[in-house]
């Protein structure tokens, strides 16, 4: 069996900057991941980041990956990247099976980061599964690390920050933006990103959502209608529209079924995403030695991604007998830089998310 | 539909890539996955629903959803959307849960 310090599970923001940091403290990794590649959805995102200069604010998405990466293969004897492989066994004895190229591998480790961050969220509606139907993050990886058009002629379902962004970015690429469903009464994400539609000329519809696809084999048109307080379609309000692609942005869920499958104490909790660990101030959560970093703990920014992957590499490091030589002052900044990123109105339903799956 | 100009990023010419769709040859490029080729072609149907057989396609690109799973060189549920594209590979559409090896 092989044997090593640290398993990290997944090589997005988290997984690369908590490997990071338990190299900088002397422990060694290896950092498990199923695309064909590391950086996880970083790689797709060409907008520049908000936050502050220590969260890379003001770089591009793909820019920050490439900054991260760097940063990891800086530790060849240290840290170890296997892509194309998905964790699909994981024991309290911390024995973690990986399958890579229809070969098992057990590894034999101290500690494990599960960083395996989120996935998009599906809407029901009739004929939801029809080809041309996509997460608004699978358009943005298809666009910007493919260089492959969706379709034509899109709707996005959802003015979250993803929706506008992904919106704006279709635009870039050419792609015909007819308008943005939204549910609620008022646009979910930054007024930066809806202005920036808005000058384009595209109508963000509150109070709308999609009723219904239509298509033999592909999509080829929706129905839309307007909804009343209780998001209900007001009957009359149906409106069809011609289109090829249609996006869905209605938020995230953590990927935690690892989490359930080694068996700590979960929690569904709405303003995290979905179900999510119980976890101590420094990530741990209720088995030993089992830390949780970025987006599968509460779904937020890439920018608390990677201050979560940092401080949790720097205690499971800790934890382990290694102890970084600018521990303290680490630990302090990083757990500022959390409570900035966390601070201001758009943050208050995540606070109150976090509370509640504090150990 | 691939793009041509972008206002941030850039798409060099790669290396072409032969591949086979369904028995047909066609043609990807280095970078590619299985997904993103055939989406670039325009084909749109990557797989059918186990019971129902209803039409499904790329949906979460990051091998989730599992309605891209498709039968890469005789190996069924294979989610092309994070399998990287080779030359040669044989490719096709998948309509039932798959047979172990499969003979092409």
């Amino acid at each position: 069996m092989k044997k090593i310090d640290l398993v990290i599970i997944g090589g997005g923001p988290a997984g690369l900057s908590a490997a990071k940091m338990a190299a900088e403290s002397g422990l060694s990794s290896l950092i498990v991941e199923r695309d064909y590649k590391v950086g996880g959805q970083l790689v797709k995102q060409t907008h520049m980041f908000f936050g502050s200069e220590k969260q890379y604010a003001k770089t591009r998405g793909i820019d920050i990956a490439k900054i991260l990466v760097d940063d990891v293969l800086k530790y060849p004897k240290m840290i170890e990247i296997m892509t194309e492989t998905t964790v699909v066994g994981l024991y309290k004895d911390k024995v973690v099976t990986l399958l890579q190229n229809e070969k098992y591998i057990k590894v034999q480790t101290n500690a494990i980061i599960i960083a395996t961050g989120a996935s998009e969220k599906v809407l029901a509606f009739e004929n939801n599964d029809l080809p041309g139907i996509y997460g608004a993050g699978a358009v943005q990886t298809l666009m910007n690390v493919h260089g492959v058009l969706p379709g034509q002629d899109v709707v996005m379902v959802g003015s979250g920050n993803i929706g506008l962004i992904v919106s704006y970015q279709l635009i870039q690429a050419g792609v015909n933006v007819l308008c943005v469903l939204e549910a609620a009464k008022e646009i979910g994400g930054y007024k930066v990103h809806a202005s920036k539609l808005k000058r384009l000329g595209v109508d963000i519809k509150t109070s709308h959502s999609i009723k219904k696809a239509v298509g033999k084999d592909y999509l080829e048109k929706i129905i839309i209608g307007k909804l009343d307080e209780q998001w209900n379609f007001i009957a009359g309000t149906e409106e069809e529209l011609v289109v090829d692609s249609l996006c869905i942005s209605v938020g995230l869920s953590p990927l935690s079924n690892l989490l359930s499958m080694i068996g700590t104490e979960m929690k569904y909790v709405s303003y995290l995403g979905g179900l999510v660990p119980l976890i101590d101030k420094n990530h741990e959560t209720s088995i030993e030695n089992v830390f949780v970093a970025g987006d599968v703990c509460g779904v937020e920014e890439a920018s608390s991604a990677i201050v979560e992957g940092y401080l949790t590499g720097l205690v499971v490091a800790k934890k382990l007998g290694f102890i970084h030589p600018n521990y303290d002052e680490l630990y302090l900044d990083f757990k500022a830089q959390l409570h900035n990123l966390r601070s201001g109105p758009f943050g208050e339903k995540l606070r109150l998310g976090l509370e509640e799956i504090m150990r | 539909m691939r793009i041509k100009e972008h206002p941030i990023l850039t798409f060099e010419e790669k290396k072409k890539l032969s591949f086979f769709f369904d028995g047909k040859e066609v043609f990807g490029f280095e970078g590619d996955t299985i997904a993103s080729a055939l989406h670039a072609m325009g084909v749109k149907v990557l797989s059918h629903s186990i019971e129902l057989k209803r039409p499904r396609g790329f949906y979460c690109a990051i091998g989730n959803c599992s309605s891209c799973s498709m039968i890469v060189d005789g190996k069924p549920n294979v989610r092309t959307c994070v399998t990287m594209l080779k030359d040669n590979m044989k490719v096709k559409t998948q309509v039932n849960k798959g047979d172990i090896y499969e003979k092409d």
